[in-house]
């Protein structure tokens, strides 16, 4: 039967030890590209965002005739990355140590305003971060939930309303309560689109886009005039009320005049190894990925597969819900009609974040570290309109996030129709036509 | 018979990163032959035949036909050359007649544009007429029977002008009978200047049909014998390298306690049609009950009602004293229950898991693997150096992906896991589906010892000569019916004759 699975070549990467199991085809390109990215692991990420830089840099060489080195450069100090480099020197400071490294340019005296903009750049890592997890997470289980915007719309609509009522209790239990409401709301949400996955097999990406929707008309009747939670003292605008003071997470660094970073920053940490734990260490995890890599196995050898797409979908919308709630008692402090329909759809770059980090947990930090460095360093503010058009620089950002989803997704693609191939051929084999 | 060689390959080597598929290997076919090739998983001979079909260009060598070099450098070559092949899994359109598949890519047209049906059904006539392979073109293929898709095959072959044919595994997917007319055909071709390479690792189909025979091992070639006076054992021996059990040793059975047990069992498949209908049987501690059957005559459906993967309309199934009719999958292997699945790779195994993640399966969700929820690594990790260890599992340790094992030790890796759960009843479905030699003899001994174990064990195979060898009772069915049962020393001809419905309650 030299054509059928026992000559499937191995896929474990060079270490061939019986040269028998090599078997009679050679490995295709896809083939080689899948074992690149299972091996190298760090690979293929880092060359899709160096290409997709690579294009990015073209782009604005074409839009705008400048130095596009010199563009990478702006970003790269309005993210204020260039807070970790010794001023007046060629060398990067690492944090928490007397160490440097060489870096190719040095800095002008702006120390503080780097400071400010590299907090302005983690306070965004913070969701980034959790909407990677969230999508990360429903990926693993095998399922593609589009609906972190929904989601995030749920924990942000609890935060801000338990966080805004409820006077007297104290802050610790306050935050406690809100969060928590969060996280239950977005589980809740995305449980549905679990459920009905589970139960009917509706696609999870038709469902949650649908919630998606029903969350921000939620959001919009209720915060909008005459809403229900519309601000008690301005009748003509469509803002919440502020969450209270003592329900507002402590500030680790910054001027908590301005947007300063709080304590979701380690909360943010924590979900990576929380998200890494659960996955590796707990048969929940192990049931999520037997799912995950191959319902019909984990069927076989008794794990509920419906059991585990709901469970999964609501995990992963607790972390969406859990962004949600921490922008909100975080930074926020208040949410207005405009930001359910637009800050929220910060959920969908989770899902680059998820790609780009290969669904691993150090992946989703790196990407979602990546993502919010840039979203901050090219936003209009951070930007000198003398080295490039603050309307372009925006969409840089997206351009990049773009390319990167692209190209991300184009190799997921590759491999998703080789399987796809692969089944049909293990299909026709096991039952040939009558 | 012509002794001049329509197809010559001289030192054909062609390396893999990591492999060499094809060492330096030499063949030689002449006109109106049956040349069979014969090795095992991964010997070499997909590699040299997609070579002659124009698929791989080999790194060193040289291919002459009929005396002349040839650049088959891609399949439409390898076409003009002559050469025509018949892969294992058909390349046919399903939805398409007969004819139209036949003159695929070469459709005789009215001024270049509509296809000329007519002319098309006549051409077909023609050659089918003059090859003696009796197919209707105006059927439509997925109504036709596998054999005469094999037909189909063969006719667009020749509808081409292959003078050779390489025929890969053409028995894997026929019952005996309409392997025994796929023989005549292949006579008949050869009678009228044909000449065939037939590629497989059955021993008896190839001492019968071919002339010649060249045996592979390893991507070298080891022999080329004439096929008059070789015996099963010799070739085995040549293809594994070293002595190998063909027969099954083993004992009379000795039958305890009744520990599966199914009765009036019917079930219907996805489409709501019923493919087992009204089954009863029963196997008993320390017996092998095999299930003999052509394939889609209700075994898979047999199985998975059995194993909790399928409900069933109506019925009874008991594992040792616990009735499990629609209990869920778990349940079932609680009460007692081992399952080798039919596809391995679809069901058994999760190909992205490890070994020691694989291993774990059933029992990932209880101590020693877990408590409380939690995972213990390390403890996966020894178990499974133990039974890797023990049931000789070669290609990777506990942490090696299962998808980069060769698909006999990949099946180890189930049966390991099956066993280890200290089953009262395996079900063993097509346990030995694409393995070679060496493993299918690990598999049979194997199964062979758990039985001696005490364990009942049913066996559903579609290779009959695993039925024969390993079964101390035969069922047969057809059409999701039991329609008898033959002791284990049944000839081929009678289970045959059963499994296409032929008389009905032999026994």
């Amino acid at each position: 039967m030299s054509g059928t699975e026992g000559t499937t070549p191995p896929e474990g990467g060079g270490k061939v030890e019986n040269p028998r199991t090599g078997g009679d085809y050679a490995p295709s390109v896809a083939r080689r590209l899948a074992l690149a990215q299972r091996a190298g692991g760090l690979l293929v990420p880092l060359v899709t965002t160096i290409v997709a830089f690579l294009i990015g840099g073209l782009v604005v060489l074409a839009t705008t005739g400048k130095n596009p080195l010199t563009t990478y450069q702006a970003i790269f100090e309005g993210a204020g990355l260039n807070w970790f480099i010794e001023i007046g020197s060629h060398e990067l400071r690492i944090p928490f140590t007397d160490a440097h490294i060489p870096f190719p340019w040095n800095v002008n005296d702006l120390e503080s305003l780097a400071a400010y903009n590299l907090q302005q750049t983690l306070i965004s890592f913070v969701p980034l971060v959790l909407t990677g997890l969230a999508v990360a997470f429903a990926f693993r289980c095998g399922m593609f939930n589009i609906g972190g915007q929904g989601q995030y719309l749920a924990g942000a609509i609890m935060g801000v309303w338990v966080g805004s009522e409820l006077p007297g209790l104290p802050g610790l239990v306050h935050i406690l309560l809100a969060v928590v409401a969060g996280v239950v709301a977005g589980a809740l949400v995305a449980g549905i689109a679990g459920i009905l996955k589970a139960t009917v097999g509706t696609h999870e990406v038709i469902s949650t886009i649908m919630l998606n929707w029903i969350m921000v008309w939620t959001g919009v009747f209720l915060f909008g005039l005459g809403g229900p939670l519309q601000n008690d003292t301005q009748p003509f605008v469509p803002v919440s009320n502020d969450v209270l003071d003592e329900s507002k997470l402590g500030i680790l660094w910054g001027d908590p005049g301005l947007q300063a970073l709080h304590v979701g920053f380690y909360v943010a940490l924590a979900g990576l190894v929380v998200y890494w734990l659960t996955l590796n260490r707990t048969t929940l995890g192990y049931e999520v990925r037997a799912v995950g890599f191959n319902p019909e196995a984990a069927h076989y050898g008794g794990i509920s597969v419906a059991r585990n797409y709901f469970l999964a979908m609501a995990i992963s919308g607790a972390f969406a819900g859990l962004a949600g709630a921490i922008d909100i008692v975080g930074w926020q402090y208040r949410i207005n009609t405009n930001d359910v329909m637009i800050s929220s759809q910060i959920a969908f770059v989770g899902i680059a974040v998820a790609l780009l980090g290969r669904n691993k947990a150090i992946g989703v930090g790196l990407a979602a570290l990546l993502f919010a460095a840039l979203t901050t360093g090219t936003s209009t503010r951070n930007l000198d309109p003398e080295i490039f058009r603050p309307e372009l620089a925006a969409n840089l950002t997206l351009l990049i996030q773009g390319l990167v989803v692209l190209f991300v997704g184009a190799d997921v693609l590759v491999l998703y129709l080789l399987n796809v191939r692969k089944r049909g051929r293990q299909r026709a084999a096991t039952r040939p036509q009558e | 018979m012509d002794e001049r060689p329509v197809l010559e390959l001289r030192g054909i080597t062609k390396r893999f990163p990591g492999i060499v598929a094809n060492d330096s290997v030499d063949f030689d076919l002449r006109k109106g032959e049956v040349h069979a090739l014969l090795g095992e998983n991964g010997a070499g001979k997909s590699t040299l035949m997609n070579v002659v079909y124009g698929l791989y260009r080999p790194d060193e060598g040289e291919i002459r036909i009929n005396g002349k070099p040839a650049e088959l450098g891609s399949p439409r070559a390898a076409i003009e050359n002559g050469v025509g092949m018949v892969h294992q899994h058909f390349m046919l359109i399903p939805v398409m007649t007969v004819a139209e598949n036949i003159v695929l890519a070469t459709e005789p047209t009215h001024k270049g544009v509509l296809l000329d049906y007519a002319t098309a059904e006549r051409r077909v006539r023609d050659i089918s007429t003059r090859f003696g392979l009796a197919v209707d073109p105006r059927a439509i293929v997925q109504d036709i029977t596998v054999g005469q898709q094999q037909r189909v095959e063969i006719l667009k072959a020749l509808y081409r002008g292959a003078d050779i044919l390489v025929l890969d595994e053409p028995t894997a997917v026929l019952t005996p009978q309409e392997a025994q007319e796929l023989f005549t055909i292949i006579r008949s071709l050869t009678e009228q200047g044909k000449s065939i390479i037939f590629i497989s690792h059955k021993l008896n189909e190839v001492t019968e049909v071919a002339d010649r025979i060249t045996v592979l091992r390893r991507g070298k070639k080891i022999e080329t014998l004439p096929a008059a006076g070789a015996t099963e054992e010799g070739l085995a021996r040549l293809m594994v390298g070293r002595e190998v059990l063909l027969r099954v040793d083993k004992t009379a059975a000795q039958p305890a306690r009744v520990l599966l047990s199914v009765k009036g069992l019917t079930v219907e498949d996805d489409r709501g049609i019923e493919q087992v209908r009204d089954v009863s049987f029963e196997v008993k501690g320390g017996e092998i009950v095999g299930i003999a059957g052509v394939d889609g005559n209700g075994q898979t459906e047999l199985i998975d009602a059995i194993a909790g993967l399928r409900r069933s309309q109506a019925g009874k199934i008991v594992i040792g004293d616990e009735d499990v009719t629609d209990d869920s999958c778990k349940e079932c292997l609680d009460a007692g229950l081992g399952h080798i699945p039919e596809d391995r790779q679809r069901r058994g195994l999760v190909l992205d898991f490890s070994l020691a993640e694989n291993l774990a399966l059933h029992d990932y969700d209880h101590p020693p693997a877990s408590r409380h929820g939690w995972l213990y690594p390390k403890r996966l990790i020894e178990k499974a150096r133990t039974l890797l260890q023990e049931f000789d599992v070669r290609g990777g340790g506990p942490q090696t992906r299962a998808g980069g094992l060769s698909g006999g030790n990949q099946q180890k890796v189930v049966l390991a896991r099956e066993i280890d759960r200290n089953p009262k009843v395996l079900i063993a479905a097509q346990p030995t589906r694409g393995l070679d030699v060496g493993a299918i003899e690990f598999v049979h001994r194997r199964l062979v010892g758990e039985r001696d174990e005490g364990r009942g064990i049913l066996l559903v195979s579609l290779e009959l000569d695993e039925i024969l060898s390993l079964s101390d009772r035969i069922l047969v069915i057809f059409e999701g019916r039991i329609v008898g049962e033959f002791p284990p020393g049944a000839s081929e001809e009678e289970l045959g004759v059963a499994m296409t419905g032929g008389g009905r309650k032999a026994a």
